[in-house]
């Protein structure tokens, strides 16, 4: 694989300095990949694509003709990440996780920030993923966000910035596991010789913060994680997981509330359930209390949460957190909660129901990329550089019909990383995304997390549906691995302190990744066809089925959940 | 277990297992075609026959031709009855159960429905199916091998085996039925060399030429049937299947061996006993196809009852939500 062609110039590179010289840990990768055969490459790319659709890896697709699941595309060069890098991170995702847990509990009881002037108290109120019903909720331990998923983005300087939080119900993390199986086996010795550290313990480390946030009184709770069902488009994540935990995976319809607890159906009647790992927005969660047209829900359950009988995470009303406008205030949620300096920045954000800065928006929209506060996955979003006179104007006016709901960040410059297109190694921008476990006695940062790349040349869209993929991400155990004799300080990309929030910071050219995760994010299943819709034998002529439509069981009238939230 | 899940494992198993009959039913029955004399009228009528598909087969194809049977039979995706839908649904139970069973039974479902789905997309298969037919008995074995090897045998494993089971007893006195003329007749209605023919195709159908040979050397009609529907351990007769099946019903609800258990226990257990001690000439007195008819009719009696007993306990969502506001 020729190297000297490849073009380091225009980004910051993960992979080599601006010399084209190797970064820190990357020294044998790069010295692996010049050295094979450009044909090698292509074939062990193949051999790991394979590897995931027959381990059924794949996310549904909709309106797909043959078969509606495909595998995320996944590149083989993986991304590094020193460990002096990392350790930075993993102290400012802890420390974030813990302000935007506390932060949540403040919301829904004494909004002490509030009172003190941090936030203004309409902007938690007029948030879409505030809920009402969630004042006054105690949840175990304090916990509210249990699992956080927190999307992060590195400038042309290499600085990180915390690009959104997701709070609700983060997906991708098993990619993150799946990739990195694949990874060992398509450069074991590379990866040997690197020291990456291993995620394989995630699994474990999930069930132990699920556990530890068991309703009081429960020596040895039942787990479960909650899915919308085969035809969400992170079934397979969801699913994944239960088995990797070793517990069940119910659907809604699996479980009941009666006498004040709830209970799934099992072959030997009904069985009490205490934590569940929700894998569903919040307001399909329970139609009595939400949304009444819910027909995933389990009605009553709010009841039971309330009573402290049944843990969910992430609990309900956590969203309040990953609103857009909500995440311009984190750096002063920190100071406020913590009484610490944010170790990782936020993008700078223009918040458009300030007058001065909406004016300032609108006059440089052809600068800004423009976002709605409550939507995700390239929704509701300019990017002005890129748009149209025309578009620009248009999005003006819903700018001024509802300031509340837009924000406006400089254009970032992603890096790159090098992958493999064709033939050849190019340069493919990325954000990353890693996992943080919050189990009340401490946080667990998942030493790795998915780092999504926009395939397309010269794209920063790394959704999924718009032509993303994913890498493995590897965090090295310690820096002086992974390459011959030189010294291991090629790189000083390293982010400071400094959480300048002045607004004028970085410079502009290009666009943010939009969001929603790659692997999931959309509807629900159209249960009629419900693989488990299954009957008994009604005579003899012809063999049995269970898709028969005369199926006692048939739950048709689910079928009105299509527009159900995945996660 | 969750209900959900024990229908889903008793499905999945079911499915899987009824591809491979579908399998070796057309397999065989393309091979004796080769060997049968061109006067022989519409041989493909009892192929289909079997299937009990008949009047569907009929409404999409019009009549019988073998290009148009193999396409029904293989790579149909209309057709529930055929390879391609039966291993799809089996990996579609899968998928909904992916907790429940080993990463390597999903991982073997998954492959053989990405065999069959590839394999749906090229029409030279139906000139030539047989090495897709063997690689679909291939993958089948694959997967129960697979499952016995890799997952504890406990109540999920012993669902997934009754419905193997169960309907491997079905598919085996479908079978049977569609040949039984063949074995009412004698040589005298028939040539020996072409009757010899029709027995070993069925024998093996069923993956039994070799042990039935064992058995009794030389094919007799009685020997044949006796040995397909009450041997007590060749794995595809229908005795086999239901004393099997007896054994996880049983496993699944802890009953006692003396014990009579519940609905599907007493179902199953008497249908068992009755094959236990059958005597094949009454069962050809009494005529093979009435016979045959009789236990499939309580074949699904004992599935309802499982339904009834171990699955069916979902409610309707509209009904959940009007109980628990009324609750409060």
């Amino acid at each position: 694989m020729e190297l000297s062609r490849y073009d380091t110039s225009a980004f910051f590179d993960e992979m080599f300095d601006p010399e084209r010289r190797p970064r820190t840990g990357c020294e044998l990768l790069a010295r692996t990949l010049s050295s094979l055969p450009d044909e090698d490459l292509a074939r062990r790319q193949r051999a790991a694509e394979r590897s995931l659709l027959h381990a059924g890896i794949t996310f549904n697709v909709y309106g797909h003709e043959r078969g509606t699941e495909k595998i995320l595309p996944f590149d083989l060069v993986p991304r590094v990440v020193p460990a002096r890098e990392w350790a930075t991170i993993e102290r400012g995702l802890a420390q974030r996780t813990r302000a935007l847990n506390l932060f949540i509990d403040d919301v829904y009881h004494a909004r002490r920030i509030v009172a003190a002037g941090i936030i203004p108290g309409e902007i938690v109120e007029s948030a879409t993923s505030y809920l009402p019903g969630c004042r006054g909720l105690d949840p175990p331990q304090g916990v509210w966000c249990h699992i956080t998923g927190t999307d992060l983005v590195r400038d042309g300087d290499g600085q990180y910035y915390v690009l959104e939080d997701n709070l609700r119900c983060p997906s991708g993390v098993s990619y993150v596991l799946h990739n990195r199986t694949v990874m060992k086996r398509t450069f074991p010795r590379v990866f040997q010789a690197s020291r990456v550290r291993p995620v394989d313990a995630y699994p474990s480390e999930l069930l132990r913060v699920l556990q530890n946030v068991r309703p009081r009184g429960i020596a040895t709770p039942t787990v479960v994680v909650l899915t919308p069902g085969p035809y969400n488009s992170a079934y397979s994540e969801h699913s994944f997981l239960a088995q990797q935990m070793g517990v069940e995976l119910v659907e809604s319809r699996d479980l009941t509330v009666r006498d004040g607890f709830l209970w799934m159906r099992t072959t030997r009647g009904m069985a009490r359930v205490d934590v569940i790992y929700r894998r569903m927005d919040d307001t399909f969660l329970d139609p009595t209390v939400f949304r009444r047209d819910s027909m995933l829900g389990i009605p009553g359950l709010m009841n039971v949460v309330r009573a402290g009988r049944v843990t969910l995470a992430n609990a309900p009303g956590t969203g309040v957190a990953d609103d857009k406008v909500v995440y311009a205030y984190v750096p002063a949620i920190i100071r406020y909660y913590l009484g610490e300096t944010p170790i990782l920045p936020n993008v700078p954000t223009y918040l458009c129901f300030d007058d001065k800065q909406r004016e300032h928006v609108l006059s440089n929209l052809h600068k800004l990329v423009v976002k709605a506060a409550n939507e995700s996955g390239g929704y509701g979003m300019i990017i002005g550089p890129q748009a149209s006179a025309a578009e620009r104007a248009a999005f003006a006016d819903h700018i001024r019909a509802n300031p509340r709901n837009y924000i406006a960040q400089p254009l970032l410059a992603l890096s790159q990383v090098p992958t493999l297109i064709g033939d050849f190694l190019e340069g493919r921008h990325v954000d990353l995304r890693p996992y943080i476990l919050h189990g009340g006695d401490d946080i667990f940062v998942l030493p790795g997390g998915l780092t999504r790349v926009a395939l397309k040349k010269g794209s920063y869209v790394v959704n999924s549906s718009q032509g993303g993929g994913s890498k493995d991400t590897w965090v090295l155990a310690d820096d002086s691995s992974g390459h011959s004799n030189n010294s291991n300080h090629s790189s000083p990309s390293n982010n400071s302190n400094s959480s300048s929030q002045s607004n004028s910071s970085s410079p502009s050219n290009n666009s943010s990744p939009s969001n929603n995760s790659s692997p999931s994010n959309n509807s629900s299943p159209s249960n009629n066809s419900s693989p488990s819709n299954n009957s008994s034998p009604s005579n003899s002529s012809s063999p049995p089925n269970n898709s028969n439509s005369s199926s006692p069981s048939n739950n048709s009238n689910r079928s009105n959940s299509k527009e159900a939230q995945a996660c | 277990m969750l209900s959900r899940g024990a229908d889903a494992l008793y499905w999945m198993c079911r499915y899987a297992e009824r591809a491979e009959n579908v399998a070796r039913f057309l397999d065989v029955s393309l091979q004796v075609m080769l060997d049968m004399p061109d006067s022989h009228d519409d041989p493909w009528e009892g192929v289909i026959a079997a299937t009990g598909e008949e009047e569907y087969f009929t409404e999409r194809y019009g009549a019988a031709s073998r290009d148009a049977i193999v396409r029904f039979l293989t790579i149909d995706t209309e057709s529930p009855y055929s390879i391609v839908s039966c291993v799809r649904q089996a990996r579609d139970n899968a998928r909904s159960i992916r907790e429940a069973i080993s990463s390597e039974t999903w991982e073997q479902i998954n492959k053989w429905y990405l065999l069959v789905r590839d394999a749906a997309t090229v029409d030279a298969l139906i000139d030539d199916p047989h090495d897709f037919l063997a690689a679909v008995k291939e993958a089948s074995h694959l997967f129960v091998g697979i499952t016995y090897l890799t997952m504890t045998h406990g109540e999920g494993w012993h669902f997934g085996r009754l419905g193997r089971v169960l309907e491997r007893a079905d598919q085996t006195s479908r079978i049977v039925d569609a040949k039984q003329q063949l074995l009412h007749a004698g040589p005298a209605d028939i040539s020996a060399t072409l009757d010899e023919i029709h027995l070993s195709a069925l024998l093996r159908s069923v993956s039994a030429l070799e042990m039935y040979r064992k058995r009794y050397g030389r094919f007799e009609h009685v020997n044949v049937v006796e040995f397909l529907v009450l041997d007590k351990l060749f794995p595809r007769s229908i005795r086999y299947c239901l004393s099997k099946g007896q054994l996880s019903l049983q496993a699944i609800t802890g009953t006692p061996v003396d014990a009579s258990g519940t609905k599907p226990e007493r179902l199953l257990g008497r249908l068992n006993a009755e094959y236990e001690y059958a005597i094949v000439s009454e069962i050809l007195a009494q005529g093979l196809h009435d016979h045959l008819d009789g236990l499939q009719l309580k074949l699904n009696e004992v599935g309802y009852a499982i339904y009834e007993t171990f699955f069916a306990s979902r409610s309707d969502p509209a009904a959940e939500l009007a109980r628990v506001e009324a609750a409060q």
